[in-house]
């Protein structure tokens, strides 16, 4: 046989097993779930227990899943976050040092404060041209209503 | 020329093979511990534990509760670190050993750290040694070599809330808990010492069957009926009647607490029967006619106040929103996929992200600054009262040395053993103020006018 064709064979097998193991991993970590909107998959790995819990449970379960809250309404965006999100999550999920107590990241706190206004547009309109934030932004929902979703 | 036109691919595709078949081995390894890593998570969430030795009621050793624990373990063992915060913790001094005393660290000596403190106690042991608390792995040594014991014989009662006792009580009273204590109450404290081994261990909280919390300590099974049943609940048993989240306060309560000996029988007992509160806690001993010694000073009949945390917590805003002493002194942690309580049992200000933000959303540096402010107001306070008090010993002394009886100062006195129990009570709390700040302050500013009225009264009678 030639050199070439063991080559060949070589990196076949080798390629074959990265990719058989990358797709079995993918599998068993259910990591088609999170492309979907199902709330149970976002307690996948464990961290978001209580939060999924809490949501069970919080006056929004009727109305809105943790996507709509979570992630923009646009396609590219929302793809974009579950994206980055989803990197963030598991890299710390898998390598550790992270507080018990998880903290929401400042970009993905704009993206709730807009959620809320995606339902709640006129009553908050009409809150803030009664009262406009003193800093010049925006008044924030979260300050006051940060159980709302999930109390955790 | 044409031969190195054939080598050249060659080369080339060669180091393409194993630039490629490299790249896939390390994807092969990045795979697979990714995998091996979801595996032990997920087996974690599946298994809370795995029950390696049987645990039965008389398991004393904490290392034997340790093999089917050994993340709860782990952080039981960490209380032997020493971290001091702004008012409290402890600090690692190093000491020279000597023959009565062989520990080589040692905490910072609060009664060096104010001389106002000897002046209060004169004439009783703690004048001579009280230090920071360390942690509860120190409880045994700590106890054994303060300088007190020279000073003092103490009796076997102390060792309730100073070892491990749930195990060696039953052995002492041939199975019967209540009679242990009773029995080792009366031995002096170094024939009791013998009977023990540990600092607090897993069994004095829990049931060995079932894990659940548990109070083991006669001291305040019987504190607590006795409250109980001022309020009316008669045959309280905190075991058969407390809800899941009162034990998580309990189970501290057992030792976080006022007490005294009483009688010749060095009874422990827990003066709750009035109530919690300070004005309670005084009436009770002065309908019992008790004294923890004579002021050598003013020859007042006065008091001293043990460590009240579980009673000034009651008081609180926390308590009163039914957050318990584990919430906020071993909060959960997250280890991997699993939940526990943090045993690794310190200052919530040294863990201010999982003990606070729980409820408070805040970030640590404001969190923080809101109990230090509520400390540093606490002790400003403290000082008031303490300087209030020494003018009263002050005065008493003098009008003592002037030939005044007894039954003349009496009046001053007793106002002496009330300011002194008062201001006690929140010096001797580990809080400084933080567990209920109002009622602290409120019990500071009581103190203070003690201690004045006392003045008065000694010049009135001029």
């Amino acid at each position: 046989m030639e050199a070439y064709t063991i080559q060949g064979i070589l990196l076949g097998a080798v390629i074959g097993v990265a990719i058989g193991i990358g797709v079995y991993t993918f599998a068993y970590a259910k990591g088609w779930s999170y492309l979907t909107d199902d709330p149970a998959a976002c307690a996948n790995c464990h961290v978001m227990r209580e939060q999924f819990d809490g949501w069970l449970k919080s006056s929004h379960r009727a109305v809105a899943t943790c996507n709509n809250c979570h992630t923009p309404e646009n396609f590219t965006g929302k793809y974009a976050t579950k994206l980055s999100n989803g990197f963030w999550h598991s890299f710390f999920f898998t390598m550790g040092g992270y507080e018990d107590n998880i903290q929401i990241r400042q970009h993905s706190r704009e993206i709730t404060e807009h959620a809320c206004r995606t339902c709640h547009d006129e009553i908050v309109g009409a809150i803030e041209a009664a009262h406009p934030a003193s800093s010049g932004g925006r008044l924030a929902c979260l300050r006051c209503h940060n159980s709302v979703g999930h109390l955790q | 020329m044409a031969e190195t036109g054939s080598d050249e691919p060659t080369a080339r595709r060669r180091r393409f093979f194993f630039i490629i078949t490299g790249a896939a081995v390390l994807a092969t390894i990045v795979g697979v511990a990714l995998l091996m890593n979801i595996f032990e998570r997920k087996q974690e969430a599946r298994n809370p534990f795995y029950r390696v030795v049987e645990l039965t009621d008389d398991t004393e050793d904490p290392a034997a509760w340790g093999k089917n624990f050994p993340l709860q373990y782990d952080d039981y063992k960490r209380t032997v670190d020493q971290v001091r915060t702004r008012f409290g913790g402890s600090e690692a001094l190093p000491r020279t050993p000597t023959k009565a005393d062989p520990r080589s660290v040692a905490s910072q000596s609060k009664v060096e750290e104010d001389p106002r403190l000897k002046v209060m106690w004169a004439g009783y042991a703690f004048a001579q040694d009280f230090r920071e608390e360390r942690g509860h792995a120190y409880m045994l040594d700590d106890q054994i070599f303060t300088e007190r014991q020279q000073v003092v014989k103490q009796p076997g009662t102390c060792i309730q809330c100073h070892a491990s006792v749930y195990v060696p009580y039953k052995k002492a009273g041939d199975g019967d808990l209540i009679k242990g204590f009773e029995k080792v109450n009366q031995m002096p404290y170094f024939e009791a010492r013998k009977l023990v081994s540990h600092p607090v261990a897993c069994i004095d909280c829990h049931d060995p069957s079932t894990m659940q919390l548990r109070v083991t300590r006669p001291g305040f099974l019987e504190g607590m009926r006795a409250f109980k049943a001022s309020q009316g609940i008669r045959n309280y048993n905190v075991n058969e009647q407390a809800t899941r989240q009162e034990m998580r306060a309990y189970v501290c309560g057992q030792c976080h607490v006022e007490y005294y000996f009483k009688g010749p029988e060095k009874r422990l007992v827990y003066p709750w029967a009035n109530g919690l509160k300070v004005e309670e806690i005084q009436a009770y001993y002065d309908e019992a006619q008790f004294k923890d010694w004579t002021h050598a000073d003013t020859g007042a009949p006065v008091l001293k106040a043990q460590h009240p945390e579980f009673e000034l917590w009651n008081q609180g805003i926390h308590a009163r929103s039914g957050v318990t002493c584990a919430d906020c002194h071993m909060p959960y942690k997250r280890e991997g996929a699993l939940k526990i309580s943090d045993h690794h049992v310190r200052s919530p200000v040294l863990n201010i992200n999982r003990a606070c933000q729980t409820c408070h959303k805040w970030p640590e540096e404001e969190l923080k600054a809101r109990v230090e402010t509520i400390q540093e107001r606490t002790y400003k306070l403290r000082n008031v009262a303490m300087d209030a008090l020494i003018d009263l010993i002050k005065d008493l002394k003098a009008a003592k040395g002037a030939g005044k009886t007894d039954s003349e100062l009496a009046m001053a006195q007793n106002f002496q053993r009330k300011a002194q129990f008062y201001l006690d009570f929140v010096e001797a709390e580990n809080s400084t103020g933080f567990h209920a700040p109002p009622e602290a302050a409120r019990i500071l500013g009581e103190s203070i006018d003690f201690s004045r009225k006392g003045q008065k009264t000694l010049h009135n009678g001029k």
